[in-house]
């Protein structure tokens, strides 16, 4: 392409963005699919990442792939070739790539050089004329296009077309036609590179870099976590992001929990009228003892909150799988954040606390989802598994799910017909063993023993029905009691110390950890290092409270405005908050290794020009 | 206030029942309602009911929203897990709680303001559901609890005691549940034991969604002249369809059986029910003839009480659901989780 460049068009191999800005609803989505999952198959890592609107058809939405054999699985931030397919967002489209990057369009009509940029290689490949000249049928030409641009680029990439036919015939399976068609479609783009443009800087290469890693989203992930953690009711309300959680959890059970002789469910799965009806009906299911949750999102967890209270003092095991969103309800439901913490962490009136898990990726999502029946049935309240749209709803590479067939559900402390007949004396609040957690009976154990009358708080230790102040008191703080129990059963967090001693720390949790593992590189290469720490979950261990002691300085990043898991931290630990600055983000796309080590690096050196300053005076 | 033990000595009926139990093993705490308050009344013939069933009292989940009338499921069946849940969600507890286990009964209770207010939708959409239950609302017209405010029952033109006039349109509980779906429908008046009992009886051996209006005048807030919700007024203005006896299927099966008055019914569990029909030719198996008799005794300003609809056939949420025969709570590690070999075909798929 004849174009004067003033920067050197990028060169890199098996490392780069590619982002692609289509329409909604015009059915880009599996094409954009097949082209991260085809590079993928080329042993090449790839981490996809949907932004997209509320909104079904015709509104921008962009796909965002980072392809990386390093193996960084965040967002860097910036984009080396752009996927332009959406007049709407152009402007702004062309203004995101990096400088030397690419510009991809459809160049049946050209553009205007004005709607370039200089430094920047433009790839013109005239889809709409070779669609319209190879298909008829509108929707076909709409389809197609996008099957075509994914065999252009594969041939612009050097992307395996072996890899991409093989997709192909598993997408369509025994569909002979459909496969033909669309490799067909796929050829028509390679053909129009091959016979009209050069080669360009940016190439996916065969590697070995993905090993047995899965490719999954976090809310297929917890769906099946619920499955293997032996879940058996399930009562949701749709909301984005989680509503594929509910769809996973109900796929999977079509699969595994089917009775084989009698074809009959050892699930139910009920679609309530709200998020009230949902709870209630996880709190109705715990309090008989059935493993028992709901999935949501913010708006979800505010209609949840009388309930999460009860389960809290009445002492229900619940799950709530939080897949955390932009707030508020007419706020970015389809944008990610990580908004919810202390809503969910002290959901409720009266003095309540929950349990939270906060898994880094699906694989996680798996592994405690399935806890979180366990954490539930032992500890006897609600424990908030907390996702968010970007691990809920995007394709991750994460480690295969596994399972130990040994492994027993946990069901805590239930008294059982043995014990009550045997005369084993039963208090439903008592707390028997000092770790807080009192028996419980399930409802019709025994003819005349364990029954008692479930209310939140006015009773004794044997469920009767009593106001006295002190009764409460001794009450609530046996609940404290149960809630510093809570801290050895959740996972601990994860360190990672930097090569050199270092005094500055940081902390972060969830989606934020591959951006998180890159920035760690960066800095470690700056010659800046700095310690990290994982927090997996809600109440913090005490590690988390050494590390921050060990430290003179401890960086939280999170991706909300009010630095809710610092808020927590400080508040739960009595921590001098000066010692923890925030690295914030929250504009509703996930946070980028760019943007962490930018951060850090500019708190870093203003505080250091802060304490030069203050060493001359 | 703490909890009183009940007296043990001097009950009048200990004779047992076919369990062995007497009426004694039916009770509960000892009542904290305002004494006269309907909603005891009502407790009693909850009583009276699992004793004649002969239900095992352990078997029987009782749930509650919150009210006085909520409250009363601690003032019977003491040998039940009981739960006095949330302010107009007893129906969704209850709803999870029925799908956990299908093997109890489950008997819900709730008031006026409980279901037809803060959880309207909640009444509504379990009927809908056709879960498996006794619901009962114990119906006075005001939030008892609260002191007397109106509930979204209280009638047109009705007084509060206050000397407030209510300018609302009544929610009528039972026209909405026929309409909605429920399979047993039925209309009394706590101060009407000999009709009430049987229909506690039939409800609880009723398999689907059972909905009972009990009228239960609130002594302390809706009992005076000018409320439609006092003892008075609703003796005047009852108009019983059909009075009822439920033989269960131990029992010889005895009825007296006057061909034209008297139209027998047989529940999915051999229960059968012998409705002798009172005035009007009322078939309660008709659910939208059933609907417009009602319309047309309202509009005159009558209380229709009594087996209003019943379907004998009805299914259940279990039913919709297809869910496995054992409770779901029972199920164990081997039948809930898929295992490892499952987990590496699912990998496999996923690469
Ligand atoms: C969320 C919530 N709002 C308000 C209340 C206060 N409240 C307690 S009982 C009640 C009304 C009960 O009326 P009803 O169900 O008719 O029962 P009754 O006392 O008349 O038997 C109200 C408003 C509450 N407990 N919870
Ligand atoms: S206030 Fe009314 S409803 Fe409540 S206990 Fe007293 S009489 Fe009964
Ligand atoms: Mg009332």
């Amino acid at each position: 392409m004849p174009h004067s460049l003033t920067t050197r068009p990028l060169s890199r191999t098996n490392d780069f963005v590619v982002k692609f800005a289509n329409v909604n609803g015009s059915g880009s989505a599996s094409a954009n699919g097949m082209f991260a999952k085809s590079i993928l198959r080329m042993g090449v890592p790839v981490a996809a990442r949907n932004i997209f609107p509320s909104n079904i058809q015709g509104l921008p939405t962009w796909y965002e792939v980072r392809i990386s054999e390093a193996g960084h699985l965040g967002r860097r931030g910036g984009v080396d070739l752009m996927v332009a397919m959406n007049p709407q967002t152009w402007d702004r489209d062309v203004a995101e790539i990096e400088p030397g990057g690419y510009l991809f369009y459809d160049s049946t009509k050209p553009m205007p050089p004005s709607k370039f940029r200089p430094d920047i290689t433009v790839i013109g490949v005239r889809l709409t004329q070779i669609c319209n000249a190879a298909y008829t049928d509108p929707r076909q030409r709409q389809l197609m296009k996008n099957i075509i641009y994914v065999g252009a680029l594969s041939a612009l990439l050097d992307i395996d077309p072996a890899v991409l036919e093989t997709l192909l015939g598993e997408q369509f399976k025994s569909k002979a036609r459909l496969i033909a068609a669309n490799i067909e479609a796929l050829n028509l783009g390679r053909d129009y590179v091959r016979q009209n443009l050069e080669p360009i800087g940016l190439k996916v290469r065969h590697a070995d870099k993905v090993g047995d890693r899965i490719y999954v989203d976090g809310n297929t992930a917890a769906g099946l976590g619920a499955v293997y953690g032996g879940a058996t009711v399930c009562a949701w309300y749709p909301i984005t992001p989680s509503t594929s959680v509910a769809e996973a959890f109900t796929d999977f059970c079509h699969d595994y929990r089917i009775d084989p002789e009698t074809g009959k469910a050892r699930y139910a799965i009920v679609q309530a009228e709200d998020e009230i009806a949902s709870i209630g009906i996880v709190v109705g299911a715990g309090w008989n003892g059935a493993r028992a949750f709901t999935c949501t999102s913010g708006p979800g967890v505010s209609l949840m909150q009388e309930f999460i209270g009860l389960s809290y003092f009445a002492e229900i095991p619940a799950v709530i799988i939080d897949v955390q969103r932009g707030g508020p309800s007419t706020g970015m439901p389809t944008r990610t954040q990580q908004a919810d913490l202390i809503s969910a962490a002290y959901a409720s009136h009266g003095d309540t606390k929950h349990p939270m898990l906060f898994p880094q990726d699906p694989g996680e999502s798996f592994e405690m989802a399935a806890l979180a029946f366990d954490l539930a049935d032992r500890l006897q309240t609600t424990i908030f598994l907390m996702l968010d749209l970007d691990i809920g709803m995007n394709d991750w590479l994460t480690a295969p799910f596994e399972w130990d067939d040994k492994r027993q559900l946990d069901r805590g402390k239930v008294m059982t017909y043995e014990e009550l007949e045997a005369g084993k004396d039963f208090g439903r609040y008592l707390d028997v063993d000092g770790d807080g957690v009192p028996y419980r009976t399930y409802p019709g154990v025994h003819p005349s023993r364990g029954a008692y009358f479930t209310r939140g708080t006015s009773r004794n230790p044997y469920a009767r029905y009593s106001e006295e102040g002190g009764v409460y008191v001794d009450n609530v703080q046996r609940l404290l009691r149960k809630f510093e129990t809570a801290k050895s059963l959740i996972p601990s967090p994860v360190l990672k110390a930097a090569s050199r001693a270092s005094k500055t720390g940081v902390i972060y949790f969830g989606s934020t950890t591959p951006a998180m593992n890159e920035a760690l590189e960066v800095l470690e290469a700056q010659g800046s290092g700095i310690d990290a720490l994982r927090v997996r979950g809600f109440p913090f261990a005490d590690q988390v409270y050494d590390f921050i002691a060990a430290h003179e300085r401890v960086f939280v990043v999170e991706q909300n405005r009010d630095a809710q898991l610092r808020t927590l931290i400080v508040n739960e630990g009595g921590v001098d908050p000066a010692k923890l600055p925030s690295v914030l983000h929250f504009d509703g796309t996930p946070i980028t290794a760019r943007f962490i080590v930018s951060e850090i690096g500019r708190q870093l050196g203003v505080s250091a020009r802060v304490s030069v300053k203050e060493a001359t005076q | 206030m703490t909890y009183i033990a009940k007296p043990r000595l001097h009950h009048p009926n200990l004779t047992p029942n076919a369990l062995g139990f007497t009426r004694r093993d039916y009770e509960g705490a000892v009542s904290t309602l305002c004494a006269g308050c309907g909603h005891d009344s009502i407790s009693a013939a909850v009583i009276q009911a699992c004793f004649e069933l002969d239900l095992a009292p352990h078997r029987i989940a009782k749930l509650s929203g919150i009210g006085c009338s909520s409250k009363t499921p601690d003032y019977f069946l003491g040998a039940s897990h009981g739960f006095n849940s949330v302010h107009g969600r007893m129906p969704s507890v209850l709803t999870g709680a029925n799908l956990a286990n299908r093997d109890l009964l489950y008997l819900g209770v709730s008031g006026d303001g409980d279901s037809a207010s803060i959880g309207f939708g909640q009444f509504a959409h379990s009927i809908r559901r056709g879960v498996n239950m006794t619901y009962i609302v114990e119906n006075n017209g005001v939030y008892g609890l609260t002191k007397g405010q109106f509930s979204a029952t209280s009638d047109r033109g009705s007084k509060s005691k206050k000397g407030v006039i209510n300018h609302d349109t009544p929610i009528d509980l039972v026209s909405v549940a026929l309409q909605l779906g429920a399979t047993f429908v039925a209309r009394s008046f706590s101060g009407d034991k000999a009709q009430l009992v049987p229909l506690v009886k039939a409800a609880l051996r009723h398999r689907g969604a059972a909905f009972i209006d009990c009228l239960s005048p609130c002594i302390q807030f809706n009992n005076h002249a000018g409320s439609t919700k006092s003892f008075d007024y609703v003796r005047e203005h009852n108009e019983a369809v059909n009075r009822l006896d439920v033989v269960t299927p131990r029992d010889p099966i005895h009825i007296d059986h006057e061909p034209g008055t008297t139209q027998v019914v047989t529940q999915h569990d051999g229960s059968v029910l012998a409705l002798h029909k009172l005035g009007d030719h009322y078939d309660p198996s008709d659910r939208v003839g059933a609907m417009t008799y009602l319309a047309q005794k309202q509009a005159l300003g009558e209380i229709v009480t009594g087996l209003l609809y019943v379907d004998p056939a009805a299914e259940d949420l279990h039913d919709a659901l297809g869910t496995v025969d054992a409770p779901l709570n029972s199920l164990n590690t081997a039948e809930l989780t898929p295992g490892a070999a499952r987990l590496q075909a699912l990998n496999a798929s996923l690469r």
